[in-house]
């Protein structure tokens, strides 16, 4: 039998004031992106803010500067160029979008064209988004986020207590955020691509606390009236460490694989992946399951 | 738990070979003779995969009202005239006509009201002085309506202009009120296809202002009259300029009467395209009595607001066949001819939201998505082998199975794969390698115990389940929450999951299991290898 780890005793729930500090500087600094992001200040893609993206490749190499002074002088000076390394594509984004009178797309080719004359470019993909679009996706993001909420609490409040759903519930929240604090501090672009990961963190996540509070609960009815709470809480974790290690190395196996060559699109996705299996699987551990503990405590002080 | 190995084997296989004849379009085309009883439908690919065009269009609602409402005030003014209405004023006002006349009219008035616009309804009576000012408004339920009927139209006008354009698959869809969601799949030239779906297409033969040129210099524009813009094309230069023409404002036909635009090469200048066009008997007739009447004069013939030309009428044209030149190259004339023959759109529309996803880029993502893919998958395998030795294979050989039957469930229900789609996949696959490390842990647990090893095996998935069972029914609840809110490639994730979940938890329970019950059952090892 291979094992990476034999029977583990750490106490968790010892680590809980250490860990909530740690988590709330997480969510702090989320909370922060999120605020930005709701008045456009951080790094949106035009699905949110409207706009035009182009992805454009010369077919020989072009300076990033000399680009950027091109479109600028060419008369659009809100404008956001990415270079993607070692190719000569370039991302270029601008919160202009099409109106009546101008196609930006047509404009920032002439520009090109005009501007960098010797460089053959193609235009290998483009998106334009009217202004008023990116709101109605919010709004639809928002109630879709509250009613997933709500469903999964009822949920877990029915197969295991109405405390678990609110932690469960918590927890993934509390990852969520903090990839958007992430992304947000590296100043990664958020798009719909990173709003998929997002969803896919909250699934992992919470996956991996119901696996814990599954554990939990089955200790508890085994538990003799008298041993702690906390010890029980312990011992599940401990339990299930090793599901959790192995789980989160394959998963992480098979996210390596897809942000080194999965190319440009799949990797921003992919580090955003790798990112949430590293806090999903601490929240579980560090944050839902103490969140239980702390509560019954407090329950119980009030009791007696 | 069903107890009969052979009747779950029996489920597994029958599964299996569904999924495999759904799959195999993908790789196969089916031949012959088979063509018939086999699907014959591939997995959809988006376009962000694909490569394609996706438009979401908006209609210019205010525009369109006003338009009604301008048509609705000339229709208002001739019947007046026709009946004999002897009207003082008539103004018209957001969506309402307001009609100055003397008291005793006002019979005579509303009747024309109630006979001929049915849809006008009377609102307030101001009296002013002896003179009554009577409204006439659009209903908010007619407003509604006439919007409706606008973005209908506007969908069945692009669809098909699409058509004639040869598009395959396209998706043309109503999308909120007034928006309309085009998707053109692996379009090779965007540009062309965009000028030819958001071209409005209103073809007016208008007067034009000789008089009222000579004298004209810019500024005041002289009652009853509008400037356009005539656009010329140097034919060796190939510069295109724009000069400004006058033109009296009354519309002397329009492209409503149409049957039919072609593209024609001749003409003047030798082998330049051209549109023919041809009426209807009514508009022949209209036609016929235009030139009639201006013979000598010069006819502006107008595309959206554009002067394509305006030439000399030197005699009384009948038959009703007339065409449009201005320097035109091949394709827009082609182009031209699509448009006119699909007839006019009722508005203008906006293009809100235009993602263009080159070939190119669409193809560089599926092959180094799929690399990426695979290369992870084996060395999850691997993985799970070098940890799980013998049981390890037996968890990669339910993965597989369920990678089958989802790409199986993929083809049958013709679901769209996209990006998100591949991540939900990605996920649905990490729950399922999941699954497995939680049962075999739990069996572990079992033989640590000093169990034997069947009844660790049966232990450890009875014990598990509960686990795998609750973390698949969250997961199924945010699915169907993003599924049922979700828009465009959010929703494609959901669907995956869907899917992905139900597949997952069928295999969970008839997957492995039954390979297990079954080694167990013929070989009877002592130990396991886990």
């Amino acid at each position: 039998m291979m094992e990476l780890l034999k029977d583990t005793s750490i106490d968790f729930i010892g680590f809980r004031k250490k860990a909530f500090i740690f988590s709330a500087f997480l969510v702090a600094l989320g909370l922060f992106a999120f605020i930005m992001i709701l008045f456009g200040k951080a790094n949106l893609s035009v699905d949110f803010t409207g706009g035009t993206n182009l992805q454009i490749r010369f077919k020989d190499h072009v300076d990033i500067g000399a680009l950027r002074k091109a479109i600028v002088d060419g008369g659009i000076s809100d404008v956001q160029i990415q270079e993607i390394s070692g190719t000569n594509d370039f991302f270029i984004k601008t919160k202009l979008s099409d109106t009546s009178k101008e196609n930006i797309q047509d404009k920032i080719s002439a520009i090109l064209s005009g501007q960098i004359k010797d460089k053959k470019f193609e235009i290998l993909g483009s998106s334009m988004v009217g202004a008023g679009v990116g709101k109605t996706l919010k709004q639809y993001a928002i109630i879709a986020a509250c009613l997933a909420f709500i469903g999964i609490i009822i949920y877990i409040a029915w197969r295991f207590t109405f405390i678990s759903g609110i932690a469960a519930c918590i927890a993934t929240f509390h990852d969520v955020v903090a990839i958007l604090g992430v992304f947000y501090i590296l100043d990664k672009e958020l798009n719909l691509l990173i709003i998929t990961a997002l969803l896919t963190i909250a699934g992992y996540s919470l996956q991996d606390t119901v696996v814990v509070f599954d554990r939990i609960r089955e200790n508890m009815s085994k538990m003799k009236s008298k041993s702690d709470f906390g010890d029980t809480i312990n011992r599940s974790i401990n339990e299930v460490l090793s599901r959790t290690i192995v789980t989160g190395i394959s998963t992480l196996i098979a996210l390596g694989a897809l942000m080194i060559f999965g190319g440009e699109v799949l990797f921003d996705f992919s580090f955003a992946l790798v990112v949430g299996l590293v806090v999903g699987t601490y929240s579980s551990i560090f944050v839902a399951s103490p969140l239980i503990f702390i509560w019954r405590q407090k329950a119980r002080a009030k009791t007696l | 738990m069903l107890k009969s190995i052979k009747l779950r084997a029996t489920l597994i296989l029958v599964f299996l070979v569904i999924s495999v004849i759904y799959c195999l379009p993908n790789v196969i085309e089916p031949q012959g003779a088979w063509k018939r009883y086999l699907p014959s439908d591939k997995i959809h690919l988006g376009l962000d995969l694909k490569g394609g065009m996706h438009l979401l269009l908006e209609l210019d609602t205010v525009k369109l009202l006003q338009n009604m409402v301008d048509r609705k005030f000339n229709a208002f003014k001739d019947a007046m005239i026709r009946d004999g209405v002897r009207f003082l004023g008539l103004e018209k006002k957001e969506h309402a006509l307001f009609v100055t006349i003397r008291a005793e009219q006002k019979e005579k008035l509303y009747n024309i009201a109630g006979k001929d616009f049915p849809d006008l309804k009377a609102g307030s009576t101001k009296v002013e002085g002896e003179n009554l000012v009577i409204e006439f408004l659009l209903s908010e339920k007619e407003l509604a309506n006439i919007k409706d009927n606008a973005v209908n139209q506007a969908l069945e006008t692009i669809r098909n202009r699409i058509d004639q354009f040869g598009v395959s698959e396209p998706v043309i869809v109503k999308q909120g009120e007034n928006q309309i969601l085009v998707q053109l799949p692996g379009i090779k030239d965007p540009q062309r296809a965009l000028e030819l779906i958001g071209k409005t297409a209103q073809l007016e033969f208008k007067l034009v202002d000789e008089e009222g040129s000579a004298r004209y210099t810019g500024g005041e524009v002289p009652e009853g009259d509008e400037v356009l813009s005539l656009k010329a094309r140097n034919r060796e230069t190939g510069i295109t300029t724009t000069t400004p023409i006058l033109l009296k404002k009354q519309t002397l036909l329009s492209g409503e009467l149409l049957t039919d635009a072609r593209v024609k090469i001749g003409g003047e200048f030798g082998n330049e395209p051209y549109v023919a066009i041809e009426f209807n008997s009514e508009g022949a007739r209209i036609f016929d009595k235009m030139t009639a009447e201006n013979v000598g004069k010069r006819i502006a013939i107008i595309l959206d607001n554009t002067v394509y030309s305006a030439p000399v009428v030197r005699e009384r044209i009948s038959g009703g066949k007339a065409s449009i030149t201005g320097g035109f190259k091949m394709d827009e004339a082609k182009d031209l001819a699509i448009v006119l023959r699909a007839g006019a759109l009722p508005a203008p529309v906006r293009v809100v939201q235009n993602i263009t996803i080159g070939p190119t880029l669409g193809q560089d993502s599926i092959t180094k998505g799929i690399r990426a893919t695979i290369l992870g998958g084996i060395l999850v395998i691997i993985f799970m082998i070098v940890y799980y030795r013998f049981s390890g294979v037996i968890a990669c050989f339910a993965l597989i199975l369920n990678l089958i039957y989802l790409l199986g469930a993929f083809s049958a229900l013709k679901a769209t794969m996209t990006l998100p789609g591949i991540a939900g996949i990605a996920l649905t696959i990490g729950m399922g390698v999941d699954s497995n490390v939680l049962i075999f842990e739990r069996i572990r647990d079992e033989l640590r115990l000093g169990k034997t090893v069947r009844a660790a095996v049966d232990g450890g998935y009875t014990k598990a389940w509960v686990a795998i069972f609750d973390s698949h029914i969250t997961t199924l609840i945010t699915a169907c929450v993003l599924f049922i809110f979700g828009t465009g490639p959010i929703k494609g994730f959901a669907v995956t999951l869907i899917i992905g979940m139900l597949i997952n938890l069928f295999t969970a329970v008839f997957g492995s299991k039954t390979i297990f019950d079954w080694i167990l059952t013929k070989y009877k090892p002592r130990k396991l290898s886990i």
